[in-house]
């Protein structure tokens, strides 16, 4: 950064009628108090006739002095800053001058205008350029044309278009969390690398985040770095499941993540782009890649992103209040989640007979005659709630039922039964068998209003400590 | 006009910047090797000789053109290309 120069320095702009209004005093200024320099922000011809001033044409001045409002009269004695004022107030002016009677046929007081260097899209060039951005990546220059395709030509792409990851960019999305750049948030599997909250920024950028994701994301990422969720197991795994986000709390609204409508489809920016940054984190900085370590059959359309938020209602705890997350706290469930399956029920008008809709539905998870191996999320929507909270029913309860409803005498379930080799082990026949491992099954309200449909989002048959747990995070906003 | 750019690295940084070109076969053995003649004068003599010698190596060969020099190849070529040959010669120059 340029030292500063002693006694007065004014930074304007021609665009700005109080600037314009006090340019007259400028000659005075430097004769009577100088030495006066002068930085216009527009107009190099502002402020003429005083030797010492200067167009900042590239704002590096502007930048380095902070400006935020022109005029700004500023003080220096010996390099360093004593005083500043800003737009134009006379006692200020003739203080900081030392010209006891200067502008006195101007009025007492008028506000300045916002420095070139606040104008949107100018900040962060600025502090590419001229400050010390704290970026640390790796950068790659290139000559191509297009960006988009000279990010899909490096492998950076899940397959759809990213955002170039510029360092204008990557600076604005940091703007969304307080944490250092430099800070490691974890190792990503499978290469085990290091990831910094610049990294997570670089990856954001590329899915489309806005930068007042970024803390649901690095909560996320988290999550998913636990040694219980288990994301290197989950990334390589021939089955299906990727990493599923669920989030509660205020942030939830405050960011205009979708809870509703469509809650499990495409269209709403957060929660399309946090799912997929989460993804392009995986690709990117652990380098799980499909056909590499990623060796799934057929994977499921969840692995571009998969992020919803959970419609709360007062009457039914939402899932992290369940997970021990405190009340009017942020938090996001990380689970490894297939695809979508429906349940359409239109006629269950009782809590019973829907709980029983529910557990048929539930029993095909991963295969209706396996058992305590993948886990899954029940999603209620608001109609098929309202029955259950109509009748009292908490999910607790709704929880209760179904671990009733889906335990299965071991003779069904076992290989061979019913014509069909697949099954559990012959150790089971005699016994009572639960669908689900102890809290394997999760519920979550979300969805339209309108519909008697839910839905259920199967688990990772490796579900449970030998494989992944859902893992639950505040967010820290 | 094109001009330079930089964007952020969002990779763990564990391969080199500049992208690897694709690792040269170890051998021709079995493999099919296809000769592009760009459409430039005498590309023709220069594959022809290429020809003669991995014939008499007994490796398999296909030959395409591109109809100019002039422009790149349209996508259809490249596509049968890519399809039918597991690496190709290019004739460049006159």
């Amino acid at each position: 950064m340029p030292s500063l120069p002693d006694g007065l320095i004014v930074v304007a702009k021609r665009d700005c009628p109080t600037c314009q209004l006090i340019e007259p005093l400028l000659a005075d200024i430097d004769r009577q108090a100088g030495p006066l320099t002068v930085y216009s922000q527009d107009d190099p011809t502002f402020g003429e006739g005083v030797s010492g001033a200067h167009h900042d044409a590239t704002l590096e001045h502007s930048f380095h002095l902070k400006t935020e409002f022109v005029p700004t009269l500023i003080r220096v004695e010996n390099g360093e800053e004593v005083e500043r004022t800003y737009g134009w107030h006379r006692e200020d002016w003739q203080r900081l001058t030392g010209i006891a009677d200067l502008g006195e046929d101007l009025p007492v007081m008028r506000p300045g205008c916002g420095s070139k260097t606040l104008e949107p899209g100018i900040a962060e060039k600025l502090e590419v350029q001229f400050g010390d951005t704290r970026l640390h990546a790796r950068e790659i220059d290139t000559d191509a044309d297009d960006l988009i395709e000279a990010c899909y030509e490096r492998g950076w792409s899940d397959g759809l278009p990213v955002v170039p990851p510029t360092p204008e960019r990557v600076l604005r999305m940091l703007k969304g969390t307080d944490r250092d750049p430099a800070e490691e948030v974890g190792l990503v599997p499978p290469d085990l690398a290091p990831c910094t909250v610049e990294k997570v920024a670089i990856n954001a950028v590329m899915a489309g985040c806005k930068p007042e994701y970024m803390p649901v994301l690095l909560a996320a990422l988290e999550a998913a770095l636990t040694d219980e969720f288990g994301l290197h197991g989950l990334l390589c795994t021939t089955m299906f499941a990727g990493p599923m986000i669920i989030a509660n709390g205020p942030v939830t609204k405050a960011i205009g993540m979708n809870s509703g409508n469509n809650a499990l489809g495409q269209g709403n920016r957060a929660n399309a782009t946090i799912g997929r940054a989460l993804q392009l984190i995986v690709r990117n900085v652990g380098g799980g890649r499909p056909g590499e370590i990623d060796r799934a059959t057929l994977g499921t359309p969840g692995k571009y992103t998969f992020c919803f938020a959970e419609a709360e209602d007062s009457e039914w705890l939402p899932l992290a209040e369940e997970r021990g997350v405190p009340s009017g706290n942020s938090a996001v469930t990380l689970f490894a989640g297939e695809g979508v399956q429906g349940i359409v029920d239109q006629k269950s008008r009782t809590p019973e007979s829907l709980a029983k809709s529910f557990a048929l539905a539930l029993r095909a998870v991963d295969h209706p005659k396996m058992a305590m191996a993948g886990d899954a999320v029940l999603v209620v929507s608001p109609e098929h709630s309202r029955v259950f909270i109509e009748a009292g029913w908490t999910k607790a309860r709704l929880l209760e039922e179904l671990e009733t409803l889906l335990r299965f005498p071991g003779e069904e379930m076992v290989a061979g039964a019913g014509g069909i080799a697949e099954g559990i082990p012959e150790q089971f026949r005699d016994k009572t068998v639960p669908k689900f491992r102890p809290g394997g099954l999760l519920i979550v309200r979300a969805g339209g209003t309108a519909g008697l449909f839910s839905a259920v989002i199967a688990g990772w048959a490796a579900s449970g400590p030998v494989g992944s747990s859902p893992v639950t995070r505040e967010v820290k906003v | 006009m094109t001009q330079a750019s930089v964007m952020l690295d969002p990779t763990g940084e564990l391969s080199p910047a500049v992208r690897a070109r694709l690792a040269r076969p170890d051998s021709l053995a079995g493999k099919t090797v296809g000769l592009l003649d760009i459409s430039k004068p005498r590309g023709d003599v220069f594959l022809d000789r290429i020809e003669e010698r991995l014939t008499a190596m007994e490796v398999s060969v296909k030959r395409y053109r591109k109809p100019t020099f002039t422009r790149v190849a349209p996508t259809e070529l490249k596509q049968q290309i890519a399809g039918e040959v597991d690496l190709v010669v290019e004739g460049l120059a006159d």
